[in-house]
């Protein structure tokens, strides 16, 4: 039996998830396939004996193809194969969809119209007359509420009538200006008995959109001759009539005029309402002088949520992990084995998971900004102060989302359309400091700096961090990635509440993406480290201290031989070279070999950059941020200097592994990463050489 | 006749003429704002860097330098 294949179709919030999520309900299996920069959802079910996939393209205002999203719904619509549009429209708005419904109805496939939204259109006073469209445009329409559900079953049931059905040419009805001139040339083809696929209608208005396609195909053939005269002076006409010679702006208008000539004919018993709910919110959130303020504190609440409410389960994660670890090793033994699986494995992938209510609560907090129609306003905000930096508007939820972790904030750069402005966006995400660098300052700023300023310091690092990023973006915006400004044209939608399944879905999701990296990714890079920490394997060494460790007296001499002979084998293992090896590069700034190494393992994680201190300064792998006597290893053994240094080199080097390959997948290349690292790294190094030469000076 | 930009809160208008590069005018045409549509200004933000306009049923949000390019008979 054949697949019955839908593309359901609409403008940006209209409601096309939910409405996805209420025909196929629990059945589906929804499959996200992520592009580049967009995702266009699949579903497939089954219903009435059809097998019936969906696809969800992102939403389109006109198929113009205006931004990146846009170009894969037209060039869906245009290239795929498909059987039939589903487009969705928004009863409480009407006039505008109609727009979009004109452009799909000349595509010359069969469609169905879902007039989504009824039950807030009700509530509004809004009454449309779907039989009334139906006639208008010949495709039929039906009623639906993705939100109450009402309508759905009705909408499938003539979805799959329609399938069955041969194709019924639908009508779009454009002034009698560019009817007349239709109907001329139309006639015109006629009389020649002109062969085409075409309808001699669609053919005539290809024309007269200028359509390059079938002035190619028809500029070869005799008929070109005597058509072209008639076709100018027809274009003529509708210049003169419409006061321009700019045919889409021409179409652009019949469009808007049969869209509303269409609402004055079904939208009813319309009753005007005062002020809107939308009007009255808007009202404060966006208010001159309280609308920032307002958003600092949302934001500033949500990463008290973030941090405060996700270390609770974050405790309990660390928990489960040391004690899996402690097991494994009851298992594997004390060996090899035990050790790759325990301390390489096992941690590795801790570390990470354990950032997993973080995220959670982040994802959750930023799709409840998403769906309620807030972010629209602050990016309306917050535009004018982004755009002297060469930023967007949009660009500020990638950003906040940084200082939570990098990995999500690449990722939500994608609401950005304008290539440029996303890759600015993308190079100085990592400037914002994530949580995984918090451990590197918390553990810097005490063994620095007075306890009272402790605090400060840390303020300030965040601060100054994004105001660098800030400068980056301004300096990218100039010299690299130059370029006319991506325009500022938005549309506000309506307050809406959000839909808790869908909320639920997207975090669950999110959450299950990031599981799938912590055991896979995470797994392997936690692996490579334990290896180039451990290895190549010196028995000489062991040996000598395996019997002095034996001779010695007390608990205390013990552990301190234990910690020499770690330092020994780390300085003789690959890790050690390599920080041996490089460790010239980042002399100018104050650094030795041990700085070197930590820094270099942060690549792989910023967590891993405080254990490697850790055990390079001799105290054994499990240190955390709280540990006194690292702080008393480090006082003792880094300079003032080095140690501002390290935490300017920290704050805006390459980003962890995990980051930098989702970086790549998200600006769809190497060649970026490869920027991105000589980028952060001059300004990395740039700014450590002068805060180590000003610390100097102190 | 005047420019969107010129207008404050509270004022009503109808769009004139539309002066932008093409993709620009597509824009505004797919969002409802083309020659005689009515239109309000709902708000702005600090230095009118950015306005929200009404447009039908329909708030958009526009920087300064977009607003420019939009000429209205005020009403």
């Amino acid at each position: 039996m054949k697949e019955l294949v839908i593309a359901l179709v609409g403008q940006p919030n209209v409601g096309k998830s939910m409405l996805i999520n209420s025909i196929a309900d629990a059945r589906l299996k929804v499959g996200n396939f992520s592009g580049v920069t967009v995702e266009k959802a699949e579903v497939r079910f089954s219903a009435q004996e059809h097998f019936i996939k969906i696809v969800d393209l992102p939403g389109t205002y006109s198929l113009n193809d205006y931004t990146q999203d846009e170009k894969v719904t037209k060039d869906f619509l245009e290239n795929e194969p498909y059987d039939l549009i589903i487009n969705v429209v928004d009863a409480t708005n009407l006039e505008r969809n109609l727009y979009l419904t004109t452009q799909l109805l000349e595509l010359g496939k069969k469609m169905i119209v879902a007039l989504n939204m009824m039950d807030e259109a009700q509530k509004e006073g809004i009454c449309v007359d779907h039989e009334q469209l139906s006639s208008i445009l010949g495709v039929p329409c039906v009623k639906v509420s993705a939100a109450t559900k009402k309508g759905i079953g009705k909408l499938l049931n003539r979805t799959i009538d329609i399938f069955n059905f041969p194709y019924e040419k639908s009508k779009l009805i454009y002034s009698d200006v560019v009817e007349e001139e239709i109907e001329k040339l139309s006639f015109f083809l006629k009389q020649k008995r002109y062969k085409t696929e075409l309808t001699y209608r669609d053919l005539v208005l290809k024309l007269l959109q200028n359509d390059p396609k079938i002035y190619q195909k028809m500029h070869d053939e005799p008929i070109w001759l005597e058509l072209t005269p008639l076709l100018k002076e027809a274009l003529e006409h509708l210049y003169l009539h419409h006061e321009t010679k700019d045919v889409s702006e021409i179409f652009a208008e019949e469009r808007a005029s049969f869209a509303r000539g269409v609402v004055t004919e079904v939208l009813t018993c319309k009753k005007s309402i005062s002020k809107t709910i939308t009007e009255k919110i808007d009202a404060l959130l966006i208010h001159k002088i309280f609308g920032i303020p307002i958003f600092i504190a949302l934001m500033w609440a949500l990463f008290q949520l973030t941090f405060e409410l996700g270390s609770i389960p974050m405790d309990w994660i660390n928990l489960f992990f040391v004690s899996l670890g402690t097991y494994a090793k009851t298992i594997f033994g004390d060996g090899e084995l035990g050790s790759m699986i325990a301390d390489g494995a096992i941690s590795g992938v801790g570390a990470v998971v354990m950032f997993l209510p973080n995220i959670v609560i982040l994802f959750f907090g930023i799709s409840l900004l998403e769906t309620t129609g807030y972010m629209a306003r602050v990016a309306f905000l917050l535009d004018g102060f982004f755009h002297r930096f060469g930023l967007h508007g949009k660009s500020f939820i990638p950003l906040v989302t940084g200082f939570g972790c990098s990995v999500p904030a690449y990722m939500s750069a994608r609401t950005l359309k304008n290539n440029k402005d996303r890759l600015i966006t993308l190079f100085i995400i990592g400037f914002m400091s994530c949580g995984a660098k918090l451990p590197v300052y918390v553990l810097f700023s005490g063994a620095f700096f007075a306890q009272e300023h402790a605090g400060n310091v840390l303020f300030l690092i965040y601060i100054s961090g994004a105001f660098i990023g800030l400068i980056a973006a301004k300096f990218l915006k100039v010299f690299v990635f130059k370029g006319v400004d991506e325009p500022f044209v938005m549309e506000m939608p309506k307050y809406r509440l959000p839909s808790m399944r869908l909320i639920w879905h997207t975090v669950v999701s999110k959450a299950i993406m990031y599981l799938k990296k912590a055991g896979t990714f995470i797994l392997g890079a936690s692996l490579l480290i334990w290896f180039a920490s451990n290895y190549p394997k010196y028995p000489d060494i062991e040996k000598t201290f395996a019997q002095k460790i034996e001779l010695a007296q007390s608990a205390e001499a013990k552990i301190a031989l234990e910690n020499e002979k770690a330092q020994q084998l780390l300085e003789k293992s690959f890790l050690g070279m390599l920080g041996k090896s490089t460790d010239t590069l980042f002399q100018p700034i104050g650094f030795d070999w041990k700085m070197t190494v930590a820094l270099e393992s942060g690549l792989a994680a910023k967590e891993v950059v405080v254990s490697t201190l850790g055990v390079l300064y001799a105290l054994g792998a499990g240190v955390d941020e709280g540990n006194e006597s690292l702080i008393g290893e480090l006082q003792k053994q880094i300079p003032f200097a080095s140690a501002v240094s390290f935490i300017i080199f920290v704050m805006f080097y390459l980003p962890c592994m995990a980051a930098s390959i989702v970086f790549t997948k998200e600006t769809g290349s190497y060649k970026y990463l490869f920027y991105l690292f000589i980028f952060t790294t001059v300004v990395a190094w740039g700014l450590a050489f002068v805060g180590y030469r000003i610390a100097l000076l102190w | 006749m005047i420019k969107l930009s010129q207008m404050n809160a509270g004022d009503k208008a109808i769009v004139v003429r539309i002066d932008a590069n093409e993709e620009l005018k597509q824009r505004f045409f797919s969002l409802g704002l083309h020659k005689g549509s009515q239109l309000q200004i709902k708000a702005t933000s600090i230095a009118k860097s950015t306005m929200e306009i009404e447009v039908g049923t329909t708030l958009l949000a526009l920087r300064y330098e977009e607003a420019k390019s939009i000429e209205v008979q005020k009403i």
